[in-house]
């Protein structure tokens, strides 16, 4: 019978030399396989005598032992190779940037929409909406700006050739609203509106929100208040200082001007408030007892206040974009960079 | 309005610095818009004299003065202006002086020592430009402060006053309200009757005493129109931004600032006959004083003579009847003329002045005469003449009504309590009658006050006066409810999120558009015109979204963007009652971005059609239809839940044409509501039973639409069959030239049991029979 060490000693150095997992195989195959050379011991076994084979067995089974554990100690080393082989070739470049569809966008002005919406949503008004082209009525009669008054030069209509016009503010939902809803109301509208006027700071056609609360107890404090709360979140600033200047707006008494303090400078007097520190953000008041007659509304019985802001405006400051007329020129350049 | 703070402080004189004044003002509803020094800032600059003025020695255009500085013995001043002559006063900068842009030293010019410059009044920086040294007036006193001589240490305030302060068009009204605000002494100009040294006058009669409630009129006979209007008045009228032309239009025009009264002075000799103040009649001109001539119309008010009109009431004087350098007498009218009867002519004609502006909004009706008495006095102080008796027309005036004002709906209306006692003081302050009750305050407003009428004018008088800024600003308090959300109708932003999520970048464009383009992209649009359009191109309501989506696409093709996908939410306009919400959109260039790894591909019907699908939360019905904007081949009508809502399709290559594109872009235009529509979904049981496929492959004419084959199977397909889907539209090699071979995917699932072998082949022949007999569909081989 040969040796089985010699084997061994043969079947570890050929384990050793194999270079791939089939070698490795082969390697097994002729020591452990069906006629390999350990098997053939085993075979030879039943020709021994007795009292030898207990004893060969053990060896020739010391020498599997050796060799499987060789085999797989072997394997190990070659499967790992393998796989890190294969790692290696399935190696991204993982900076190459993703594929697919790009992103789009919101307007800036929807964007600014949306926010003031989702403030005003949050303490419970509905958002309300009316008709761009208007009649006379909506837009100015029932707002107690009659034929002829000053106010109406201030607006700087545009009209249909058929008599009616362009809604010159978002105030006409208001109307609308209150013909068709009873107290308490709690609304915005926001919306497009028209101004015959073009120049570095005007648009023919921008974007207001009308707001309205209506109820038995509503005041001018109340009206502070709310406006105050809206300012200070919309741009995100506990410490936004807000005042309230009286003014003239023919749909509301008392009315008032509401600036905030700069919020491009800080108060401190920049080219955007014009060296003010302040920056005048919406008109607001009591709604005037004649608006509500016109829609048949007891003003003994309700109190009411409304405002209307510009959504431009409050983008802008918002944004830090300082040409109004780019947000109709929609240049992709422009837009996206709001996405 | 603008004027000189002095003015103002010659009236009331708050102890306030004027940046304190100007907020005060502001704060109170008068909205100072801008604060602006008189004069640049300069020092050391004294009236002076030049005594002589000879050639310098070595410079031709240089003269040697010594000039006369106030202060004895003259200084040398080397000069190099043209007019620099003996006798002449002029302003001089004295050594150290700090003039805009430069520091006067004394300096060696030619060889002559120099101890100052004479200046220009560019040199000063009153004007842009002069061509030589300033001029002074002889009685200019020698050695006194240039500065202090001119008041140029005033600062020009400009208020933004809204219309309904017409009272605060003057200095004595804005005087006025600042002593009611400030608690500080009025010191008004006494104005007393003039008597009269002649008994001319003209007739007046009034036609129209509902337009005219009061006119006043007097003749001024034996004036020197020419003679110098006084610096003081001048000086007023320029930081008022009026320029002094000739003294009686001088005068009227300070009286008008001074008291808020709008004037007018006729030259007595072009007056025919006596006056009347009637309405304008039909076809009667009228060449006014800017040498424009207007049509009047008869709503139109008018100061007529025997011959016709002379001047357009409360607006403009006429031409002919204008004081001129050589009149010598004069009427002079005062009156008041009802807002209601001049409100918006002036627009009418293009004019606004300052007469209308006020008149428009209302003027004093209780001080006409004291407008009149301060005219004449001084008109016969700087003019001379002789004036005659004042003539007088008075019909029934507005009426000031006393008006209650309880102290208990102030409070509800401010949210804060308010001492009725300093209510009371504030509104006699601004000129009301106050009688005080226990609970209310009953109110007679002023004449000057046209805006105090019911009780929220008054409410508004006290919570101004009290300060918007005293009152505290409260979160409310009220019940508080849900707001109800419609599970059906998706929001408006998440549509458009939805859509920016599929890359499409949005965009806001003008709501009016070009006609051109409207017709360009249907024949047959009948877009509403704008009367007043500011331009061609923005003349009409656009009918569809598409124009102002191309025109952004051409926008962005010139700034070199390649890749324009963008979509706009808006509304459309046809008519007073249909204004629908659509979202539109447009598609040009590479479907994907510029990328590695990924083959590019122009964006296509079907790109977009996925898109919609996408946004609309289901399988859009696409039918053929025809848009004449688009490709005749490539066009759809879209149909959701049985409704045709909008279209989507390739631009027409005529109109790529048109709107010269470098190629066509895919167009979609849908209704907003109906894409907003979702149905509350229902939940159907789970099947625990396997599902079957079946992949069908149909040859069948090329005319016959998917959408048609679909229709047809699903319309046939029994229970079981789950979905009916295709696959692949495949045309060519081994079809003939009009056939296409259509793979249909068939899913089969039943909820009770297993299907066999048997019910999928019966039902796959049943749906086989079905687009035989219906599309000339045969099983490809």
């Amino acid at each position: 019978m040969r040796n089985p060490n010699e084997i061994v000693a043969e079947s570890l150095a050929a384990i050793q030399g194999a270079a791939d997992l089939p070698a490795l195989e082969q390697v097994k195959a002729a020591c452990l396989g069906k006629s390999g050379q350990l098997t053939e011991l085993l075979k030879s076994l039943g020709a021994m005598p007795a009292e030898e084979r207990k004893a060969a067995g053990a060896r020739i089974n010391e020498a599997k032992q050796a060799v499987e554990a060789a085999l797989k100690n072997r394997r190990d080393i070659l499967q790992q190779a393998e796989l890190d082989r294969q790692l290696a070739a399935e190696t991204l470049d993982v900076t190459l940037p993703g594929r697919g569809l790009g992103t789009g966008g919101l307007h800036p002005v929807s964007k600014t929409l949306a926010r003031i919406q989702a403030l005003f949503r949050s303490i419970g008004f509905e958002v309300a909406t009316g008709p761009e082209v208007e009649t006379d009525f909506y837009n100015f009669t029932a707002l107690n700006i009659p034929e002829d008054h000053p106010a109406r030069a201030m607006h700087d209509t545009f009209y249909l050739a058929d008599g009616n016009l362009l809604r010159t503010h978002t105030s006409p939902v208001q109307v609308r609203y209150m013909q068709s809803h009873q107290p308490p109301l709690r609304i915005i509208a926001p919306g497009r509106v028209y101004r015959c006027d073009s120049d570095v700071t005007h648009t023919p056609m921008f974007h207001q929100v009308e707001g309205l609360w209506v109820d038995e107890t509503v005041s001018f404090a109340d009206l502070k208040g709310v406006l105050a709360d809206f300012m200070r979140n919309f741009f995100e600033r506990d410490d936004l200082p807000v005042r309230f200047r009286p003014s003239f707006f023919p749909f509301t008494e008392p009315s008032a001007e509401m600036d905030i303090g700069c919020v491009m400078c800080g108060g401190e007097g920049c080219r955007v408030c014009s060296h003010t520190g302040w920056l005048e953000v919406l008109g607001c008041g009591m709604v005037h007892p004649n608006v509500f007659r016109h829609v048949g509304i007891d003003s003994e019985r309700f109190v009411g206040f409304a405002f209307g802001l510009g959504v431009e405006r409050l983008a802008m400051l918002r944004y830090g974009v300082d040409d109004l007329r780019l947000f109709f020129e929609n240049d992709l350049r422009f837009l996206k960079q709001f996405n | 309005m603008q004027f000189p703070e002095s003015w103002l402080r010659s009236l009331v004189n708050p102890a306030l610095d004027t940046a304190a004044l100007a907020h005060a003002i502001t704060m109170a509803g008068l909205e100072v818009e801008a604060l602006a020094p008189a004069a640049a800032p300069f020092t050391n600059v004294v009236v002076a004299e030049i005594l002589s003025a000879e050639k310098h020695p070595d410079a031709d255009r240089l003269r040697v003065c010594q000039v006369d500085v106030g202060e004895g013995a003259p200084v040398t001043i080397v000069c190099g202006a043209p007019n620099a002559a003996a006798g002449l006063k002029v302003p001089c900068a004295r050594p150290g002086a700090q003039l805009p842009g430069i520091e006067i030293k004394i300096a060696r010019v030619r060889g002559v020592e120099s101890f100052g410059m004479l200046c220009s009044t560019k040199e000063l920086g009153l004007d842009g430009a002069a061509d030589g040294l300033m001029v002074l007036p002889d009685d200019a006193p020698v050695g006194e402060d240039f500065r202090a001589w001119l008041n140029l240490d005033d600062t020009l305030v400009t208020l933004k006053l809204t219309p309904n302060r017409a009272d605060c068009l003057s200095l004595t009204g804005l005087a006025r309200e600042i002593g009611a605000i400030t608690g500080a002494d009025v010191r008004l100009p006494q104005i007393v009757d003039v008597a009269p040294g002649i008994g001319d006058t003209v007739m007046v009669q009034v036609a129209a005493p509902d337009a005219c409630p009061r006119y006043l009129a007097r003749v001024v006979r034996g004036i020197d129109a020419q003679a110098p209007t006084p610096r003081w008045m001048a000086e007023r009228l320029e930081r008022s931004g009026i320029r002094p032309l000739l003294a009686p239009v001088d005068i009227t025009n300070y009286v008008l600032l001074e008291l808020g009264q709008p004037m007018h002075a006729f030259a007595l000799s072009r007056l025919h006959g006596g006056i009347e103040v009637r309405r304008a009649r039909a076809g009667e001109k009228l060449e006014l004083l800017n040498g424009e001539t207007a049509e009047l119309a008869p709503d139109m008010l008018v100061i007529a003579d025997a011959n016709g009109p002379v001047a357009l009431a409360g607006i403009m004087g006429g031409q002919p009847s204008s004081v001129e350098s050589v009149t010598v007498d004069v009427m002079l009218e005062a009156a008041f003329f009802a807002p209601a009867a001049i409100a918006g002519r002036a627009r009418r004609l293009g004019l606004a002045t300052d007469s209308s502006h006020r008149f428009e909004r209302g003027v004093d009706f209780g001080a006409t005469r004291q407008a009149m008495e301060r005219a004449t006095q001084l008109l016969i102080d700087v003019c001379g003449g002789q004036p005659g008796p004042v003539t007088e027309a008075v019909a029934e005036l507005p009426r000031r009504d006393p008006i209650t004002l309880r102290l208990a709906r102030l409070a509800r209306v401010a949210g804060v309590e308010l001492d009725a006692g300093r209510v009371a003081d504030g509104l006699a302050a601004l000129g009301a009658q106050v009688e005080p009750h226990a609970d209310r305050l009953v109110v007679t407003p002023p004449s000057f006050r046209f805006d105090l009428a019911i009780e929220e004018d008054l409410i508004e008088e006290a919570v101004r006066l009290f300060g918007y800024d005293n009152i505290p600003a409260q979160p409310p308090a009220a019940p508080s409810f849900m707001l109800p959300q419609d599970e059906t109708r998706l929001a408006d932003d998440v549509l458009r999120r939805t859509l920016a999520d599929l890359d499409y970048q949005e965009v806001v464009t003008y709501s009016f558009v070009d006609p051109a383009w409207e017709t360009a992209l249907d024949a047959a649009a009948r877009p509403l015109p704008l009367a007043n359009p500011l331009a061609g191109h923005l003349s009409a309501m656009r009918t569809t979204l598409w124009g102002g989506l191309i025109e952004t696409l051409r926008h962005n093709l010139n700034r070199q963007q390649a890749r324009v996908r963008i979509f706009e939410f808006g509304r459309v306009y046809a008519a007073i009652d249909v204004q629908p919400l659509k979202v539109g959109g447009l598609a040009l260039g590479d479907v994907l971005p510029e990328q590695w790894g990924a083959t590019a591909r122009h964006v296509d019907f079907f790109d977009v059609k996925g898109d919609l699908e996408r946004l609309c939360g289901s399988a859009l019905d696409t039918r053929r239809g025809d848009h004449p904007a688009l490709h005749p081949g490539q066009c759809a009508e879209v149909w959701l839940d049985g409704r045709a809502v909008g279209w989507l399709g390739v631009l027409h290559p005529r109109l790529v044409q048109t709107f010269d594109l470098p190629s066509a872009p895919v167009l979609f235009e849908l209704d907003g509501e109906a894409v907003a529509r979702r149905v509350l979904p229902r939940y159907a049981s789970l099947s625990r039973f396997p599902q079957v496929r079946r992949d069908l492959a149909f040859v069948l004419d090329v005319q016959v639409a998917a959408g048609e084959l679909l229709g047809v199977l699903r319309h046939a397909a029994p229970a079981q069959v789950r979905a009916i889907e295709v696959f692949d539209d495949y045309r060519g090699k081994g079809l003939e030239r009009n056939q296409k071979s259509l793979a249909i995917r068939i899913v089969m699932q039943d909820t009770q049991r297993t299907l066999t072998d048997r019910d999928v082949e019966d039902a796959v022949q049943l749906l086989v029979d079905a687009a035989q007999r219906q599309c000339g569909a045969r099983l490809r081989a």
